[in-house]
């Protein structure tokens, strides 16, 4: 039996590294990588409370959080498409027409 | 037995998750994130939750970072420009308050987890998650097929010639 803090401990730094990515890169669809590092982080948290406490509504949700994940990838990966379009780079720090 | 697995797959989640973070190129990040999430499904088997590992595997690896792999391939991009110098110095603040937060959100998880020995090891089947989510969850599993409408189309409008 795998103790629950194992569990939360890879989780918190899944999450941790997730975010750390999403500061430090500079690249679009790295930072939308970064993004589904974090949600995978939360997505372990889930299971291993639902499997510890013998519910399942954890488990749902993960389920709602991968429904949610994929309608984030595909508007997101159209979104990266457009910009790339108008803006031939994907450096978000390049797309700054609204920044004052 | 079961602990050598944890750490197998633990080691390789957390290695393939550097491995995003450190490529060069971002189609080698998006293959690494495809390790990333077959060692999560290994970690959701030894949890039990045998219905969720599957799905990630195919939804995930298969669907998902496929969209991710073909934009990417779609794009033909040039070599990553390394634009991270501005504000470098952020990065001596950001180290110690990224740590910071890990401690923070450590100390939570390991009080949560504390009294949450009921050790029920109810089996994740597909039984159970669809009883409940056709039962408890009805109204969030419809919303959700609106959802899914709506990034549908919100994808075909963002993705057309002129914006």
């Amino acid at each position: 039996m795998i103790p629950l803090n194992w569990f939360l401990t890879l989780s918190a730094v899944l999450f941790l590294i997730g975010m750390l990515g999403f500061f430090i890169k500079r690249n679009i669809i790295a930072l939308l990588l970064s993004v589904e590092i974090m949600l995978n982080a939360v997505n372990l948290t889930f299971v291993a409370f639902s499997s510890r406490n013998g519910h399942v509504s954890g488990q749902v949700f993960v389920f709602f959080v991968l429904v949610v994940a994929a309608a984030e990838a595909a508007v997101g990966l159209a979104l990266v498409i457009a910009m790339f379009r108008n803006r031939e780079t994907l450096n978000v720090d390049r797309s700054n027409l609204l920044k004052w | 037995m079961i602990e050598a697995l944890f750490f197998l797959f633990a080691a390789m989640a957390v290695g393939a998750a550097i491995n995003v973070l450190v490529q060069k190129h971002v189609l080698y990040s998006a293959l690494s994130l495809i390790v990333l999430l077959v060692s999560m499904s290994g970690l959701f088997i030894l949890l039990n939750a045998d219905f969720l590992a599957v799905i990630n595997v195919i939804v995930y690896a298969g669907a998902i970072m496929v969209l991710f792999v073909f934009v990417i391939m779609l794009l033909n991009l040039p070599e990553d420009e390394d634009g991270a110098d501005r504000m470098r110095w952020l990065k001596f603040l950001g180290i110690p308050m990224g740590l910071f937060l890990l401690f923070m959100i450590l100390a939570t998880l390991w009080n949560a987890g504390a009294d949450a020995g009921v050790q029920a090891q109810m089996p994740g089947s597909p039984e159970a998650i669809g009883r409940s989510l056709f039962t408890d969850y009805l109204l969030p599993f419809e919303v959700t097929s609106l959802l899914i409408l709506i990034a549908l189309m919100g994808a075909v409008v963002f993705a057309k010639k002129e914006l």
